[in-house]
């Protein structure tokens, strides 16, 4: 499958009163064309500094991506200056963010915020903008395209303002589109369908998309391939399947414990123990060690080499060396 | 895991074996949070004490007040002796600031102008205190058609002009110190009860609050508890930003001739004396009065600003 | 969306009223007569004058007839210079204070506007803390004290502008400058708070991942948005500015309002005090009014809001 977006050994940190703060050390994944890759992980693991770290949108100062390279069309989008990002922003990447009740801005007409993004990369008439507008309103299912350009973003519901900022990163057709937690904020009934949208919009338009969430019901239901995050580090990645039913990392398992699921009868919830580390000074080993029911001395001293598993599916942990104690899955 | 069939041998080299043990967990060590806490006060005094502009602020309102109360004290000169002899002196070993056209020591005058500023805006900052937390704190912690009624009042108010208003009260009581304070006050805690009001608003439904509430925690308490530390930080904020405008009120009041009346020293009157030496060259009479009310607005503006970023916990980690 | 501009200028006709009555019954509190404290004059000559300007009648009645004659405008006659109406002070005096008044909110917004812009813009830089230094000093200096300064450096010092009234373009300078100094400080400190606050929105990000420049990020996206607090203080602002100039007309001898008024004032002559509030008032409240449908229109969520609150 061809490689669209690579991103290598990914390091980003953040200057605060405290000290340093090493959010991401060291990502590195692929994204194939048309594919939808989630990131998981809970909250201040990474995840959303590296989705900002592509779109180079990490505010700067305090953050700096201190180290690594991300391949877009074999163009490293950290050597590029600001003029030629904007040209990839929102044309060529795009993204949404979580909160579709802030993401707009309130004093604008949506049809002036659809429109903008496509009249600043294309040359096209306002007329044009405004036609694409229109479609593209269409196309996220939005009723009465037209009448509802010339409003603004409190006249329309939650899910609604999700469809319009959804509206907004596609209009100019982009290869990639990341979305931070689009369904967070949404209720229930309204996540389904937005995620419905997400897979129908993929099937017609065949962009590919990164998902950021730590919902792994929202996992389930839309990615091809998923990637596990935690303190900073990818320590699992592999195809939906593979994770679901194969998981390798402790991590990956709690993760999995800790969400109800359907299929298996009498299936406990079982929470992780323990807070994530602190970032200020990142373990020198793995950094789940302190609350991983199997750690063992090497997983403090030394960081894991990283297994693979298949072509798709790697991790990073201790358990895969032979000389560590095999575990005796609870899991399908 | 049993599904997997391992066909290369996955060792690391360079790791010893013994190392492959499983630990015994310990599950207070991976509870434990690493992060000092510091109260909010002390955090915020911490703050105050780096920033130095707000700092030497702070010091010189520490001088000034040493001014205002031991400068009438140690010069050799009285406030109101006239000498006419000594007119116009320029500043001396003997005459400090020199002297005015009736031969008056400007230095003293100065000092009494400092304490007469520093008595109406602390004056002035206590009574609106107390008016806009009560009136504030009943209007918001009420809710409802009370809330409603009491900031249609303060609606009202908050249109007037409070320098027309405090110039109707001062010619239907006549011009003085009593007059200026009461005059500030009339406007002046409208501010401050909807700073108050706001606040008690916003946090009578923050989650904590209601959380004491189904605790079954007093009122008194949770006022005690939850509102004042929350509400003090935009209070001292507000009655720092007072000050300086109530002893800009009454040196403005005092120079346009309705406040404070001579002989008295203020530094809106003795302004108002040295406005002619502008051509004549006599500086230091216009230059003390003016440099001390500058001084005195900047140092509350400044410890103001301070305070605010210090005390705002939306910059707190 | 019209019921709410409709029950906001009902609010500002009572607060109007409201401000009429109390200053009436405020001025007719005062105790003893603007005729007997001075010259000697005669009881018969007194109780003529008191009959002139209808000051024997129960305090009801002449209420009633000030509402009246308000309602057709009419100030009443001066106390003091018998010869004069208010109305007559006011038309002379007005229109001096207002151009003096405009010249100085339009120097003092534009002015303080950019500066905030800029300082918001340049975070933590050196033209940051330089313009807010000088915010904060324009804060601090009184409007009087910045008059003495100017008239001092650039009337006498380095006579490059005339020292005082208001006859010419280059006699309109100092004066402006001097009341402009405080209001515009306070717009750009407000300017770039406000700015700051906008940029850290999200629908700035949602701009920047769209691609847009950063000057159609500025301009289109944030300053709007910024401005609205802007706005809220421009009624406020006004006042003082309008109080402001009693100062400023002392000190450079313009012949506006402000001086009918002092003057008025060390007069005791009512009327002309009376008229002079009400008439400022008037203007003040008609400004915040004015404010409030500026923001009604700068910000499309306003009629929800409101709709919401009630």
């Amino acid at each position: 499958m061809e490689k669209i977006l690579q991103v290598k050994d990914l390091q980003v940190s953040f200057s605060t009163y405290g000290g340093e703060v090493k959010a991401v050390r060291g990502v590195s994944f692929d994204l194939h064309k048309g594919e939808t890759l989630a990131i998981v992980g809970e909250s201040g693991c990474g995840k959303s500094v590296t989705s900002q770290s592509i779109m180079r949108l990490i505010p700067d100062p305090p953050g700096r991506i201190t180290y690594g390279e991300i391949l877009f069309n074999n163009m490293d989008l950290i050597k590029l200056k600001e003029p030629e990002l904007r040209k990839i922003r929102g044309a060529k990447i795009s993204m949404i963010f979580q909160d579709p009740m802030t993401a707009l801005n309130p004093t604008l007409t949506i049809g002036e915020q659809i429109m903008e993004g496509i009249m600043e990369h294309e040359k096209i008439t306002r007329a044009e903008a405004k036609k694409a507008a229109v479609e593209m309103l269409q196309l996220v299912g939005i009723p009465s395209p037209e009448a509802r350009l010339k409003q603004y973003p409190h006249q329309f519901s939650g899910g609604m303002r999700q469809r319009i900022v959804i509206a907004m990163a596609l209009v100019c057709s982009p290869d990639v589109l990341i979305a931070d937690e689009p369904t967070t904020a949404l209720d229930v009934t309204i996540q389904a369908q937005i995620l419905e949208l997400f897979r129908d919009i993929q099937k017609k338009t065949g962009v590919s998309i990164i998902l950021i969430t730590h919902d792994l019901g929202v996992v389930a239901q839309v990615a091809d391939r998923v990637a596990v995050m935690y303190a900073g580090k990818i320590v699992e990645i592999g195809s939906r399947r593979e994770i679901f039913y194969r998981p390798q990392h402790p991590y990956t398992m709690g993760l999995l414990q800790s969400v109800p699921r359907l299929d298996i009868e009498k299936a406990e919830l079982v929470p992780i123990p323990g807070t994530p580390p602190d970032l200020f000074s990142p373990p020198i080993g793995c950094a789940f060690a302190a609350r991983c029911k199997y750690s063992m001395e090497v997983c403090e001293r030394v960081y894991p080499v990283q297994s693979s598993l298949s072509n798709n599916h790697h991790v990073d942990c201790w358990l895969q060396d032979e000389r560590a104690k095999k575990l005796v899955s609870t899991f399908v | 895991m049993e599904l997997r069939k391992q066909e290369e041998r996955n060792i690391s080299p360079g790791v010893p074996d013994e190392w492959f043990v499983r630990k015994v967990q310990n599950q207070s060590e991976a509870e434990a949070v690493v992060r000092p806490s510091l109260s909010y006060w002390k955090d915020s005094w911490y703050r105050l004490l780096k920033n130095k502009l707000a700092m030497s602020g702070m010091a010189f309102l520490v001088l000034l007040a040493l001014f205002a109360i031991f400068g009438p004290i140690i010069s050799p000169h009285s406030v109101e002796t006239q000498k006419l002899t000594l007119q116009n002196l320029p500043p001396s070993s003997e005459f400090w600031f020199g002297t005015d056209d009736l031969g008056r020591d400007v230095f003293t005058r100065t000092a009494y102008g400092a304490r007469i500023s520093l008595f109406v805006g602390l004056v002035a900052a206590l009574i609106d205190f107390i008016i806009g937390v009560v009136y504030g704190g009943i209007s918001g912690y009420k809710g409802g058609k009370t809330d409603n009624l009491m900031m249609r009042f303060v609606e009202i108010l908050y249109g007037l002009p409070y320098l027309l208003v405090v110039i109707l009260v001062m010619v239907v009581i006549g011009p003085g110190l009593t007059t200026i304070i009461l005059a500030l006050s009339i406007t002046g805690w409208v501010g401050m009860a909807r700073i108050v009001r706001g606040q008690v608003l916003q946090i009578k439904n923050y989650e904590f609050v209601l959380a004491s509430k189904t605790f079954g925690t007093k009122t008194a308490r949770i006022i005690r508890k939850n509102l004042l530390p929350n509400t003090m930080g935009p209070i001292i904020v507000q009655m720092t930003l007072t000050i300086p405008s109530a002893i800009f009120a009454e040196a403005f009041l005092s120079f346009i001739g309705l406040g404070i009346q001579a002989p008295h020293a203020s530094w809106g009157v003795m302004a108002n004396d040295g406005l002619s030496t502008i051509l004549s060259g006599y500086w230091w009479r216009l230059f003390f009065p003016t440099l001390f009310i500058s001084l005195t607005m900047f140092a509350f503006n400044v410890l103001g600003d301070g305070l605010q970023d210090a005390l705002d916990p939306k910059l707190r980690r | 969306m019209n019921t709410y501009f409709i029950k906001r200028f009902i609010a500002m006709i009572i607060t109007l009223w409201l401000i009429i009555t109390g200053t009436f019954f405020l001025m007719h509190s005062v105790p003893g007569s603007p005729f007997n404290e001075e010259r000697t004059t005669n009881e018969a000559i007194q109780k003529n004058l008191e009959a002139y300007y209808h000051l024997d009648e129960p305090l009801l009645v002449q209420y009633g007839n000030y509402l009246t004659a308000l309602l057709h405008l009419d100030l009443g006659p001066s106390i003091k210079k018998s010869s004069q109406t208010v109305n007559e002070m006011l038309g002379r005096g007005f229109p001096v204070s207002f151009e003096l008044g405009f010249y100085t909110l339009i120097l003092a917004v534009i002015s303080g506007i950019t500066l905030g812009i800029i300082a918001a813009l340049r975070h933590n830089g050196v033209i940051d803390y330089l313009s807010m230094s000088i915010a904060v000093l324009g804060i601090s200096i009184p409007n009087f004290v910045m008059a003495t300064f100017l008239i001092e450096q650039l009337a006498v010092n380095f006579p490059i502008f005339p020292v005082a009234t208001w006859t010419s373009p280059k006699h309109m300078v100092l004066p402006t400058l001097a009341l402009a100094t405080g209001p515009m400080a306070i717009i750009a400190r407000l300017t770039r708070t406000s700015m700051l606050e906008v940029l850290t929105q999200d629908y700035i990000r949602t701009a920047k991942a769209k691609g847009l420049s950063p000057v159609k990020i500025v301009f289109k996206h944030a300053l709007r948005n910024a401005l609205l607090p802007v706005v809220t203080v421009l009624g406020s602002l006004a006042a003082s500015i309008l109080t402001g100039t009693f100062v400023i007309e002392k000190i450079f001898a313009i012949p506006g309002m402000g001086k009918y008024f002092v003057d008025s004032i060390n007069n005791r002559d009512f009327p002309v005090i009376m008229g002079t509030t009400v008439f400022y008032s008037a203007i003040l409240i008609l400004m915040l009014f004015l404010v409030d449908l500026a923001y009604g229109v700068l910000d499309p969520r306003i009629k929800l809001h409101k709709k919401e609150a009630k």
